[in-house]
């Protein structure tokens, strides 16, 4: 119980998520200055107005959406590996990811080529047709996950998301091999990843819901230390598992869900966050990794999107590919470093 | 049925696997009593996990009921039921980054409010539960660096932070040198004499549980449970029982373990003290029978010199010797064995 270290630590992460939520609002296409930011922010009138236009249209829903959907990710992510006991799980293992891609095939590759057109007007990728898709899509997969929780234990359940992401890849990829070039780009740029989709105006749907799933984690810290000791222990602790893993899973996949559904399949962050905050903060109890993790993931976040940004080169950088660049090293350490992960987790 | 003095007891419990609907064992009626030890002996494999897991309310009896204090255990909240039985299992913990404090504090999990934090009346039962088990030295360290031993009171002092009526232990000396499980044996037994505390451990520490309970549930493959005082058991023939048809057997007379082998030829061993109960032991183990009329091939005395020291006297056939350690004794043995048969004796 280091208590300096936890303080130092908790610092240290709102310090750096400052600093990394002011730089993604500066720095892009067109860098701007951080006092010119905050003029634009809280909005003096000898901002330039193209300047403010950037930052209030473009820069801060974006940075806005890294933080909470890197945050959303990252308590997911802890919430599974603490009920699977399995420092591998995260939310897209139990096929939110794949189910999404289903609900976003099915939208993009059958229903807008048999002429069913929901939002024709906007570019596709940012249209709430796939937001709603995903969601559905998402939520689906999930809604089958928490059905088979009931009736097996954990690892099998790990073992059926596993299956059920397989089954349903394949149907996409059946959807793909018929389909045409144009839709397949739809398809794939938001398969990709991306924070910069979500609108001011669909944030006022996104951060709510986010904000909802990251009060049910915090308020499930007591039922996720229970589950550390695993299923018996915390049926002996008076813990009521199936009803907490069915909470517990059920607040995962909503907070998986709306991200998936606003930003695309994002990974690697839901493993990285909770992995990187065990390291600094040398525990495993949830009242400080929930809030610990919530801020990793927000900081991990709102670097992957600048680096997806690739500032000061032309174009972009798939944000799927900054993250698992971000996620695969931290999680080859962790493995090295405990040697084996049952060191690791136990189970 | 009677409650009155008994704090968990069962009638005619079923125990088994819900999901498969397979029973382990059926028919068991168990009691216990404050302030009493109980060790739960049987080969791997009879139940006597799930017996426990079943016992604590974890899995669900198949047929029958547990009983807490007179009071259904199923009529019990999970809270209510967490804050009168307390576990130790042999379920693998996580262990990297879980503090050992951190683990004897989820004891406190059937007291704490919403969020889980410790009061002062928490923290104090924590100090108290890891002073009761002596590790105060570990409260800091990770629970993944400790040896096995000291996980082991971690597991107890975290079970004894729960404040609960009745402690349940699967096999708490598994994994456990000699001397740690004498003294975690032994501090449950204190725990149950001076809290009033209901003890029952799995065990395969035979000799320990017969010296250290005050009674055993034995459980055979049959699935059939015999309860009783240690010292009554062994004498009924159920301890003895309990290892029929293995290779090896129990014996009743010198309270262990014995080979099952026909022996070939035969000893008289005369004297006294423990020098002449250990070199029964040595001719023992390398294959003689014991008897004490005139039909053996080795006659040995064992006596000592005048400083204490053992001496042991050994006639074969026309030839005597005496030796001042067992060691000697059994080489000269090999090598008349040798003279005899013509090739080396295996156990020189």
């Amino acid at each position: 119980m280091d208590r300096s270290r936890i303080v130092f630590s908790f610092i240290c992460l709102i310090v750096l998520g400052t600093v990394a939520f002011l730089a993604g609002i500066c720095l892009g296409s067109v860098n701007i200055p951080p006092f010119e930011v905050i003029k634009s922010l809280f909005g003096s009138d000898d901002a330039g107005t193209l300047q403010s236009a950037i930052v209030l249209e473009f820069r801060l829903p974006r940075t806005v959406t890294s933080a909470f959907a890197g945050a959303s990710l990252a308590a997911a992510g802890l919430m599974m590996q603490t009920v699977f006991r399995n420092p591998l799980a995260d939310p897209f293992v139990l096929g939110v990811n794949s189910g999404a891609s289903l609900g976003v095939a099915i939208a993009l590759l059958v229903l807008g080529p048999g002429g069913i057109v929901l939002a024709s007007q906007t570019p596709l990728t940012g249209s709430l047709l796939v937001v709603v898709a995903a969601t559905i899509g998402a939520g689906a997969s999930l809604g089958l996950i928490l059905i088979l929780s009931r009736r097996v234990d954990v690892t099998s359940l790990l073992i059926l998301g596993l299956m059920i992401s397989y089954g349903v890849s394949s149907i996409v990829s059946i959807l793909i091999y018929y389909s045409m070039a144009d839709r397949l780009q739809v398809f794939f740029n938001w398969s990709f990843g991306n924070f910069g989709a979500v609108t001011l105006g669909q944030l006022g749907l996104f951060i709510p819901i986010v904000i909802l799933g990251l009060i049910g984690a915090i308020l499930l810290v007591k039922r996720l230390d229970a589950f550390l000791l695993g299923e018996r222990y915390a049926k002996s602790l008076g813990v009521g598992v199936e009803g907490s893993r069915l909470a517990i899973l059920g607040c995962a996949s909503l907070l998986a869900g709306v991200v998936t559904g606003f930003c695309g399949p994002i990974g690697f962050i839901g493993i990285a966050a909770p992995h990187l905050c065990r390291y600094l903060f040398k525990t495993s109890e949830h009242h400080v990794l929930v809030p610990a993790s919530i801020l990793m993931g927000a900081l991990v976040g709102l670097t992957s999107d600048i680096l997806a940004r690739a500032p000061g080169l032309e174009g972009t950088l798939p944000l799927n590919s900054v993250t698992a660049l971000i996620g695969v090293p931290v999680i080859i350490a962790a493995l090295l470093k405990q040697k084996s992960y049952q060191r690791l987790f136990g189970g | 049925m009677s409650h009155h003095d008994t704090v968990l007891d069962s009638e005619i419990l079923v125990i088994g696997y819900k999901e498969s609907g397979q029973k382990v064992a059926e028919n068991l009626s168990v009691s216990l009593k404050p302030g009493e030890f109980v060790s739960l002996l049987g080969p791997n494999g009879v139940g006597k996990s799930t017996l426990i897991r079943t016992l604590a309310g974890i899995d669900e009896p198949l047929g029958g009921r547990v009983f807490l204090k007179g009071e259904p255990l199923s009529d019990l909240t999970p809270r209510e039921r967490s804050r009168r039985i307390s576990v130790v299992l042999t379920d693998s913990l996580p262990g990297a980054m879980l503090s050992v404090y951190g683990l004897i504090a989820l004891g406190r999990h059937p007291y704490t409010g919403l969020m889980g934090g410790l009061a002062k009346d928490d923290k104090e039962r924590i100090d108290w539960a890891i002073e009761a088990m002596g590790i105060q030295d570990l409260a800091i360290r990770r629970f993944g660096e400790i040896s096995d031993g000291e996980r082991q009171k971690a597991l107890i002092a975290r079970a004894l932070a729960q404040e609960a009526d009745v402690l349940l232990l699967d096999e708490p000396t598994a994994f456990v040198d000699l001397p740690r499980r004498v003294e975690i044996v032994n501090v449950l037994r204190e725990l149950a004499y001076s809290q009033g505390l209901a003890v029952m451990a799995s065990s395969h520490d035979l000799e320990l549980s017969l010296s250290f309970s005050d009674k055993l549930w034995l459980m055979d493959f049959e699935g059939t449970l015999t309860t009783g005082v240690p010292e009554d058991l062994v004498l009924q023939g159920s301890v003895a029982r309990l290892f029929q048809g293995e290779s090896f057997g129990w014996d009743a007379e010198s309270g262990g373990f014995r080979v099952h082998k026909t022996p070939a030829r035969f000893a008289r061993v005369s004297g006294g003290g423990e020098a002449c109960y250990w070199a029964r032991q040595a001719l023992e183990r390398v294959g003689f029978g014991l008897r004490d009329d005139d039909e053996v091939a080795l006659e040995a005395t064992v006596s000592s010199d005048a400083n204490g020291v053992p001496l042991y006297q050994a006639i074969i056939g026309d030839r005597s010797k005496t030796f001042t350690n067992l060691g000697d004794l059994l080489a000269w043995i090999g090598r008349m064995d040798g003279a005899v048969s013509g090739h080396r004796p295996k156990y020189d």
